[in-house]
């Protein structure tokens, strides 16, 4: 056969130079959450990025100016939908600062429980879905496994899969569970058990570590400007943990290490969320052993927590106690106070103006997940397309947090 | 907590630093707005201060405050000498207008987005931002929903309802929240109705 002889002009080789404006999202499989980045390629690399966020934008602040301090709870559940006891807690502890309450013993154990059970649940979600966008299925429905075993714990101490409102201001709403230790002894090791098949498919594969490593890499001093806290921050080798540097709860008496990365890229932040998963599974060990079988959950204070249903029918003061905290809501004193927890994400702040009535006058929350989408752009700048997708998913954007 | 933040603020920014205050255990420093860049940058580079992890940055109303409506609040911490701060300074007047700051998104790069959302939420302008513009809120949305004075009921939709006629039926469009909805006590920015 003879060969085409095309003669082209040289004039028609040269591609378009111009270049191509994208749309990601706001709907795309893999933004999870609601975030539009518009991008303007040159061939497949990023010239340009701009992140777009507030598709799930609900006026949680504003919302929160309209009830009692005790009425946050429900919209803090809704923050981080991933982790909803993580936010509990962390306002709990808020108010309660303010208030100068300090939870019962056993309360504060039951909180780090849940608290860390949240946190598992939180980072398997986060790295199972970034292994599926990268087309790593199995691993994910191994991991969600892993977080419905969570799930059903959560659900048979609070009712409730996802949006507990469990937390209230002074206590918690119910006492613990008589099986919650043995569900956890049992779940533990089932969990990490998961954990490991997971791990097992993803990190000897050379694909999924190819497009890894050495993708969106972020200096400490940058991350730390960029305000980034928690698991993506540590990744970047600073060892900022908010239950390490300022303990509050009971972490000071329990054991576990802070994971960090070295390079701060993509497979470090993969790789210290699932460590820290077994240091939760340390914790939760720790705590179940520690915890009190029996004592009082809430604090004994009239003036925020409410009385036992039994005295809010046969007695007047518990009827009055009852009404007023419930009408009038609690009185939280005057002033300003700034609280941090440590997130599923990282620093959660919540901070509080109170006017000394018993509705808030400005409740902000500093969710952790903000500045680390803020950063989003400065990481895929000048990188190739493909590498948004393990990169985003490494920063576990959760939409109701990060768009208020 | 360690009253050395303060001081050293104290030390440098003179009659500029407004007032202190360690209320709940927080480290508090109210300056004046033409000294908010200058606090923040001695708060970052002075050695023995050394905030280099950008917290937080949001503003509170103050609707009953006839000067320095807005308070602009900025959360640091320092994750080498391991202490925060929170630094305050009041913008705009009684009506929200001249509430304008000088940005710190040369001083961390992380302030860009709280700004946006201080911009976007309050309406306070930050002088010198590279991109501001609404970062929560659609382009087109007037006004700015965290302000006292912006009723909580008041909706703005994008797509106009639908009207009776269209839908040839009676439709009760009830909003997200009425007036009467909620805890009122004290609250006087109930009784002026939606602002539209």
């Amino acid at each position: 056969m003879e060969p085409i002889d095309l003669e082209l002009e040289e004039g028609e080789l040269e591609l378009p130079s111009e270049p191509m404006h994208l749309n990601m999202g706001p709907s795309h499989p893999a933004m999870h959450g609601t975030v539009r980045i518009v991008l303007e390629l040159s061939g497949e690399n990023i010239m340009k990025a701009d992140v777009q966020i507030g598709y799930l934008h609900r006026g949680f602040e504003k919302m929160c100016e309209r009830g009692t301090w005790a009425q946050v709870f429900p919209y803090a559940d809704r923050l981080n939908y991933v982790s909803p006891m993580l936010n509990n807690v962390g306002y709990a502890l808020a108010v309660e600062k303010m208030a100068g309450l300090v939870v019962p013993d056993r309360c504060q154990w039951y909180r780090m429980i849940l608290g860390e059970l949240a946190r598992i649940s939180d980072h398997l979600t986060c790295t199972g879905a970034m292994a599926m966008e990268l087309g790593a299925i199995t691993p994910f429905l191994w991991w969600i496994k892993g977080r419905e075993l969570v799930w059903d714990i959560l659900e048979e101490e609070t009712g409730a899969r996802l949006t507990h409102s469990f937390g209230r201001i002074g206590g918690m709403a119910k006492p613990p569970t008589t099986q919650l230790k043995d569900l956890i002894r049992n779940g533990v090791p089932t969990i990490l058990h998961l954990l490991e098949e997971g791990e097992k498919l993803l990190l000897k594969n050379r694909i999924f570590i190819d497009r890894l490593e050495n993708v969106g890499v972020i200096s400490g001093a940058d991350a730390k400007a960029l305000g980034w806290t928690g698991p993506c921050l540590r990744a970047s080798g600073v060892a900022y943990d908010i239950r390490k540097s300022h303990p509050y709860l009971k972490y000071d008496e329990v054991d576990f290490d802070v994971p960090i990365g070295a390079r701060g890229d993509t497979m470090d932040r993969f790789l210290v969320r699932l460590a820290e998963i077994r240091q939760s599974a340390r914790i939760l060990l720790q705590c179940v052993e520690r915890m009190p079988d029996d004592g009082p959950v809430n604090c004994d204070d009239p003036r925020f927590v409410l009385p036992e249903k039994m005295d809010v029918y046969t007695t007047i003061e518990g009827t009055i106690q009852h009404f007023k905290l419930i009408m009038e809501g609690a009185k939280v004193p005057a002033g300003e106070c700034y609280s941090y927890t440590e997130g599923g994400n990282g620093e959660l702040g919540f901070y509080l103006v109170s006017d000394g009535s018993g509705t808030p006058h400005r409740v902000r929350i500093r969710p952790p997940c903000f500045p680390i989408v803020g950063g989003l752009e400065q990481l895929i700048t000048n990188r190739m397309l493909s590498d948004i997708v393990p990169t985003f998913g490494s920063l576990n954007m959760i939409g109701g947090e990060c768009d208020h | 907590m360690s009253k050395l933040v303060l001081e050293k603020l104290a030390a440098k920014l003179g009659d500029k630093l407004r007032e202190t205050h360690s209320h709940f255990g927080d480290d508090t420093a109210l300056v004046a707005p033409d000294a908010w860049h200058e606090a923040a940058q001695l708060l970052r580079d002075d050695p023995a201060l050394d905030f280099d992890l950008f917290v937080d940055l949001c503003a509170v109303d103050y609707p009953s405050r006839a000067e320095g409506r807005f308070e602009v609040v900025l959360h640091l911490y320092s994750t080498t000498k391991r202490h925060r701060v929170r630094l305050k300074t009041r913008v705009g007047d009684e009506e929200g207008n001249g509430a304008d700051l000088d940005t710190l998104t040369d001083v961390w790069s992380g302030a860009n987005w709280f700004e946006r959302e201080t911009f976007d939420m309050m309406g306070v302008v930050f002088r010198g931002h590279p991109d501001l513009r609404r970062i929560l809120m659609y382009p087109e949305f007037e006004g700015h929903p965290l302000r006292k004075d912006y009723a909580a009921n008041h909706t703005q939709p994008l797509v106009p309802y639908r009207t009776e006629e269209d839908a040839g039926t009676i439709l009760e469009k009830v909003a997200p929240f009425g007036t009467d909805e909620g805890m009122a006590f004290g609250r006087k920015w109930f009784e002026r109705g939606p602002t539209s």
